[in-house]
């Protein structure tokens, strides 16, 4: 089936999803104001927020199991890609209520908006993954960054959340300052914001040596690597994701930055491939000090969420690997890997927020010894912290997803095999604080009078079994799982062209 | 045999099976241990012998191979192959030849006496140890059967993580160290072959997604110039040389073996650092045989086999504790393995194989005896022993035994080995052939001065002399009776083992000598950068 996007009507029905997540969210949010805040109307609320997400899952899925495809052009991309990853950012999306269901309580919150400020993101996210030109691109990052700014400041009581919230919002305006100057720079030198337009304006007119569009450009790649985290404008990561609510530091973590990583691998794949003379070397250096510095980093956490923090930072530097590869292989992978980081962190998160409980403080010290407690727990987070070490069968699909990056990066035409080597040396160093929770975990007797951690919540307790099920379930038949990804990839413009206009390749 | 065994059509199903009972046991030893809670020695019993009878079983259901498998047949043996991941071109492909064939019985072979070895040593958790063994089994037996390397990467990983936790939950006093130096050694050398195996596994597809099956590489890698040949056999050989551990990579070797549980130290040396000569044996040497059999990396290797061989001969000889003392000769009886291989002529290659084979035996058994002393007695130091002889008679005829075995002294199976790498590399290899054969004597320095110390000097200490009266059991010696049959029949009797590895040994060698085609190592360099410029 194929939406003409230029009828109304059609445009409509390519944007369904979307839509019914949007519209059912703004009931949501009637219902929430309709009671006084308590405990029980926030799980009122989060539970049809919950119902809402897993019906724009079905809508979604429908959409893609019909193949439904679009008119080239427009603003919208109605295409498989879209909807893989709004799978992704739905799952996520539905990990975090879950999650924040039952961790609200804790945090004494009891606004009910917040399952629907997740709603909102989510919604700003799959327009982010669809946008086709760089003022929806720019509309969706705005929707979901504001949606996010609140979240993190949900926690009034803690002064720390607030100063999290604050420093998001702060730098996270300066970033969109860079991106939207970088939009309006491109626009400038190619005369258009539709991506493709862009990217036809490139190859005709050969912008690659036009000052205004690699200054654009790169202001885009400062904006964007914000956003995604990337080394060296991650500084804002580690505070926010302490300071956040737990669950809110997972929807961040996993399904902002695939959301972000989305509309990275779009514009740059559509808009900007035939400048990767431009930019080539950018996101070489950007991947590679991401990597070494978030890996080197996160050694020395002593706050387990501080240290996911970085290991996140980390996974954006291996799906930078990724963008720099230019390759359709690339962006399957990309879609791929967030769907097994994003089952490996919600999981992880789970294990932190039930034993983090109703301190604000996670330290890695309270998983000494969790093993003689509460078994089950501890290998369920080390099932998490193997899939994002990357490491086969016990971290189940982490590997593939790993496996897949490194293909594309070895196999890409542009030759960066050497990042391929700079990612596995580096991610031998995220054993040393991967395994060190491992370790701590089982090595280590219970110190004597811990606090047995509390039971852990029926709906925690789903997304840990979910997770850890599929993690494993994915590690050992990924083949379905690739198919789907591969059917639903990227399409990129044909190599030689692209190559030849820009400066040299890295390997000669 | 061969009959009966052709009409349950042995061989179409046996190597997954072998691969799919440890996994299903670990889960029904683990559901034992955490059924019957109330009473916890139940469990710890029910959950071992469990484990012990899955043990057991794969052996028996092993045995078959002996006669199944045509050693004399160029073709894969008892092969199956099924898709895992089409889209990859990955495979799951398993089969044996006449090399694998000996791993691979080694291995179902041992693991029960491993696990007889530790049956009183584990107290605590006795079900997720046991699991973790029965994973650990699937794991070693994979990586011996794979024949398409991307399989064979996640098996060669899959062992990582038990050994780590048996060794750091149920190891010594610094086992969280030992643990973590064991984790960490093997997954920067492995993480480098894994880029790679995608490497060689893209170029072998020719354009038309990746294949990672053995044999399309090893056409690839025969019939053209792979570009970057030379760093793609670094990163193998890397890799493998943590595992054997060939000098100066072997550090991790004595802390891992000397924190691991009894059962940990036997599988450790009797199997895991077999998984690195082979890898050597079926990968870094057949797929890249000009850059191996290239002058420059074949003196690099020989030096540092035979560095290996002396150097873990001096090291073991200072040694005071036992444990360590063993582990360090493990050094340079690999030493002699890799000195084989890398001699590199039908002798030689035989002879490493069985060095492999012998030492599993040997060393084997000399951990499980040091198990025994130590559960008794508590200390591993050798200055604490003396005059063990007078009060553990069985106990030191065994000791004495498998040391001499260890020593190489003829008649045992440590002598068939040594002498045919030593024969074997002498044509090609003099000099090296004749350094490497001073470590016999520093050999049967270091093992006969510990029994010395151990079982004949005089009895001074009261704790030792309080050991009377408890000498080995009927456990004990029931398990150690089939190692020292193995000693003594290989010894006298080799011509079994030779035979079922002498053609795959033949062969290789063979093809690694015709496949020599670029004299030099900076040609090979120069001519794969000429063809990734092109």
């Amino acid at each position: 089936m194929t939406f003409d996007l230029n009828i109304p009507s059609q445009l409509m029905a390519a944007l369904l999803p979307d839509l019914l997540l949007m519209a059912g969210g703004m009931v949501l949010m009637l219902v929430a104001a309709w009671k006084p805040e308590s405990d029980a109307h926030q799980r009122f609320v989060g539970q049809g927020a919950m119902a809402l997400l897993v019906g724009t899952i079905a809508a979604v899925i429908f959409m893609m199991v019909r193949g439904v495809t679009g008119s080239p052009g427009g603003v919208i991309a109605v295409d498989g890609f879209r909807w893989v990853v709004d799978l992704v950012i739905l799952v996520g999306a539905l990990g975090t209520v879950a999650l924040a269901i039952e961790h609200n309580p804790r945090d004494g919150i009891t606004h009910p908006e917040s399952h629907v400020l997740v709603l909102f993101a989510a919604a700003g996210m799959m327009i982010l993954a669809a946008g086709r030109d760089l003022m929806v691109i720019f509309l969706g990052i705005e929707i979901m960054s504001v949606a996010v700014y609140v979240l993190t400041g949900l926690n009034r009581r803690s002064p720390r959340s607030a100063e999290a919230s604050l420093k998001y919002f702060l730098l996270g305006a300066f970033a969109t300052g860079f991106l939207l100057y970088g939009i309006a720079l491109v626009y400038g030198a190619s005369g258009h914001t539709q991506i493709e337009s862009i990217g036809l304006a490139i190859q005709q007119h050969n912008l690659v040596q036009n000052p205004m569009m690699l200054v654009g450009i790169g202001l885009m790649l400062v904006g964007l690597g914000f956003k995604v985290a990337a080394v060296p404008f991650h500084m804002w990561a580690p505070d926010v994701y302490d300071g956040a609510p737990t669950p809110v530091t997972a929807f961040m973590a996993a399904t902002v930055k695939t959301a972000a990583f989305a509309a990275f691998f779009r514009i740059w794949y559509d808009a900007f491939f035939y400048a990767f003379g431009g930019w080539g070397e950018a996101t070489w250096w950007l991947a590679v000090l991401t990597m070494v510095v978030g890996n080197i980093v996160a050694l020395a956490q002593k706050n387990i969420k501080r240290m996911l923090a970085y290991s996140s930072i980390v996974h954006t530097g291996y799906l930078l690997v990724g963008i720099t590869s230019s390759s359709a292989l690339a962006s399957t992978a990309f879609s791929f890997y967030a769907l097994a980081y994003t089952l490996a962190t919600f999981g992880a998160f789970a294990v932190v927020a039930s034993l983090q409980g109703e301190r604000v403080d996670a330290p890695i010290d309270d998983y000494d010894g969790l093993w003689h407690t509460r078994p089950w727990l501890a290998v369920a987070m080390s099932v998490y912290l193997l899939a994002l070490l990357g490491f086969p069968v016990f971290g189940g699909v982490g590997f593939f997803a790993k496996w897949y990056v490194l293909q594309a990066a070895v196999a890409s035409p542009v030759g960066t095999t050497s990042l391929a080597v700079i990612l596995v040396l580096t991610s031998v160093i995220s054993a040393g604080y991967y395994l060190r929770i491992v370790r701590v975990m089982f090595m280590k007797p219970r110190p004597d009078g811990a606090v047995e951690p509390a039971a852990v919540g029926g709906l925690t307790r789903s997304v840990m079994v979910v997770t850890a099920v599929l993690i494993l379930a994915l590690g050992l038949f990924p083949s379905r799982l690739v198919e789907i990804t591969a059917k639903n990839g990227f399409r990129v413009y044909p190599y030689s062209a692209a190559l030849d206009m820009g400066r040299p390749r890295f390997e000669q | 045999m061969t009959q009966f065994l052709d009409g349950i059509a042995y061989n179409s199903w046996i190597l997954p099976a072998l691969l799919a009972l440890p996994l299903v046991g670990a889960l029904l030893v683990l559901g034992q241990g955490s059924s019957a809670k109330a009473d916890a020695g139940a469990a710890m019993r029910s959950a071992r012998s469990l484990a012990l009878w899955i043990f057991v079983l794969e052996a028996l259901l092993s045995l078959g191979l002996w006669w199944s498998v045509d050693v004399a047949s160029p073709d894969w043996q008892a092969r199956v192959d099924a898709a895992w991941i089409p889209q990859w071109g990955v495979r799951f492909t398993v089969g044996l030849d006449g090399i694998s064939l000996m791993l691979v019985l080694l291995t179902t072979l041992l693991m029960p006496l491993a696990v007889l070895g530790s049956w009183t040593s584990v107290r605590e958790k006795t079900a997720s140890y046991y699991a973790l063994l029965l994973v650990l089994m699937t794991g070693m037996l994979g990586v011996f059967m794979a024949l398409d390397l991307a399989l064979f990467y996640v098996m060669w990983e899959v062992m990582l993580i038990p050994m780590y936790l048996i060794i750091g939950v149920w190891g010594g006093q610094r086992r969280l160290y030992a643990s973590l130096k064991f984790f960490l050694y093997t997954m920067v050398g492995s993480l480098l072959m894994l880029v790679a195996i995608i490497a060689l596994g893209i170029m072998a597809g020719k354009g038309q997604g990746p294949d990672f099956s053995y044999d399309a590489i090893l056409q690839l890698t025969r019939t053209s110039a792979v570009p970057g040949a030379f760093w793609l056999f670094v990163a193998f050989a890397l890799a493998f040389a943590v595992k054997v551990p060939m000098w100066p990579f072997h550090t991790w070797l004595p802390d891992a073996h000397v924190e691991a549980p009894t059962a940990g130290s036997v599988i450790l040396a009797a199997i895991m650092l077999k998984m690195g000569t082979f890898g050597f044996v079926r990968f870094a040497v057949p797929l890249f045989p000009d850059i191996a059999m290239h002058p420059t990396v074949r003196t690099v290797m020989l030096v540092l086999a035979v560095i290996g061989i002396v150097y873990g001969a001096l090291v073991a000889l200072v040694q005071p504790d036992f444990k360590k003392l063993v582990a360090y000769s493990s050094v340079s009886h690999l030493g002699f393995v890799m000195l084989g291989i890398f001699a590199m002529t039908v002798e030689s290659m035989q002879g490493a194989l069985v060095v492999t084979i012998s030492h599993g035996i040997s060393t084997g058994a000399l951990f499980l005896l040091i198990g025994m002393i130590y559960e008794r007695r508590h200390t591993r130091q050798l200055e604490d022993f003396g005059g063990i002889a007078k009060v553990m008679p069985i106990f030191s005829v065994c000791l004495t035994v498998v040391a001499l075995s260890s020593i190489g002294v003829p008649g045992t199976n440590g002598f068939v080995g040594e002498f045919l790498v030593l024969i074997g590399s002498f044509p090609t290899q003099p000099y090296y052939a004749l350094v490497a054969a001073t470590s016999v004597i520093f050999a049967a320095a270091y093992l006969l001065w510990a029994v010395q110390r151990i079982i004949y000097n005089p009895l001074v200490k009261p704790e030792n002399a309080a050991l009377k009266g408890m000498d080995l059991n009927w456990r004990e010696i029931g398990l150690l009776t089939p190692l020292l049959i193995a000693i003594v029949w290989l010894g006298v009797y080799p011509k079994p083992v030779l035979q079922k590895t002498e053609a795959a040994a033949t062969r290789m060698v063979r093809s690694v000598e015709s496949a020599r085609t670029s004299p030099t190592l900076l040609s090979t360099r120069a001519a794969s950068a000429a063809q990734q410029g092109r």
